[in-house]
């Protein structure tokens, strides 16, 4: 019943789609005009790689399910996004902080698939390389200066990283993951990933002169467990999948 | 975020090219403003170079100096290389 390389596409596609979700919220609503167009251009680039992934997990399945039908009629359950991606982020801080973490994984994932013995998965790493290096630039850079700007910019961005930084272990947490799949060169075992994602967020978080939540042992795991890629979803999934769906679901096959 | 100040940006659309005035936008810093202009101005592969200038730090001619900054080159012809007849049998010139 159950297809591991399936699975494995779906959770990386189901991550970026509803990052890309969260990503949109912000356009007419950020701080400034020029950063409404950034983080627009930011969620684009997580949508294209969305559909690449969405589109190949359609073509793994072999049951004829589009990106389309794997977007919008799918239910909660079914999603397999981590719950880092799908929580509010109504904060600017909260967004800037989230993407730090995520595009910093994002990047160790993809340099890695791109080494993957599937050539699809390597075809698509390869191109969402760039992309997300420009992502956690983005984020790095916000990150320092909220960080190492007023009191006040301060507070809120060490409050900021100390809500999402629970939510990140999830990312590492590689019980989802077919064995097989990793043996054969073709899946990335996500627990390889984490020190390479520390590095590079702890250098940031140095630079923002912010101070380091808790890692390893001491670390907060994250609420609920890593459920996500279970199809176990916080609140909020119920809420974005409304949003993003209900138009597609109103008006099946409806094209502008 | 109201007292960020104004950039200009210039695009190279390829090598070879020079930069051309894009545009203008806010931007706290340098940086952010180079990055800025990379999302407004070169999300259709616009350019291969940035530059981006404080708008402050740009010192231009005004209207009014118009009259005497520019009309007096308006009578001299002999600027122009088609003022001049070529020389019969000069072939390099």
């Amino acid at each position: 019943m159950s297809h591991p390389l399936f699975d494995y596409v779906l959770g990386l596609a189901d991550d970026a789609l509803i990052s890309a979700q969260r990503m949109g919220w912000w356009i007419s609503r950020s701080p400034q005009l020029e950063e409404d167009v950034a983080m627009a251009n930011i969620g684009l680039d997580q949508l294209g790689q969305a559909r690449s992934l969405l589109a190949y997990a359609g073509q793994v399945e072999g049951s004829g399910r589009t990106e389309d039908d794997l977007a919008y009629f799918r239910d909660e359950r079914d999603f397999r996004n981590v719950k880092l991606v799908e929580r509010d982020q109504q904060d600017f801080g909260v967004a800037m902080a989230r993407l730090l973490i995520f595009s910093a994984w994002q990047a160790e994932l993809y340099a890695a698939l791109a080494r993957s013995a599937d050539p699809t998965l390597a075809g698509v790493a390869g191109k969402a390389v760039k992309e997300v290096t420009y992502h956690l630039d983005h984020a790095r850079h916000w990150v320092v200066r909220l960080g190492d700007g007023t009191d006040e910019s301060h507070a809120r961005m060490q409050a900021a990283l100390d809500a999402e930084w629970p939510w990140m272990e999830e990312l590492f947490d590689g019980s989802c993951v077919d064995i097989g799949l990793v043996a054969d060169g073709v899946a990335v075992d996500p627990a390889t990933l984490r020190d390479g994602v520390l590095t590079r967020v702890e250098a940031v978080v140095a630079e923002a002169t912010l101070t380091l939540p808790a890692t390893g042992a001491d670390a907060v795991p994250t609420p609920g467990g890593a459920t996500g890629r279970l199809g176990i979803h916080t609140e909020a999934m119920g809420y974005l999948l409304a949003e993003m769906q209900h138009l597609t679901r109103s008006h099946p096959e409806a094209a502008w | 975020m109201k007292d960020w100040p104004l950039w200009e940006v210039f695009v190279r659309s390829r090598r070879g090219l020079s930069h051309v005035h894009a545009g203008s936008l806010h931007a706290p810093d340098a940086e952010m403003a180079l990055r800025n202009a990379r999302d407004l101005y070169t999300r259709r592969q616009e350019g291969v170079s940035i530059w981006v200038v404080r708008s402050a730090d740009i010192e231009a001619s005004t209207p009014d100096e118009r009259d005497s900054f520019f009309d007096p080159a308006a009578d001299k012809i002999y600027r122009h290389p088609t003022f001049y007849d070529v020389p019969e049998g000069v072939e390099h010139l």
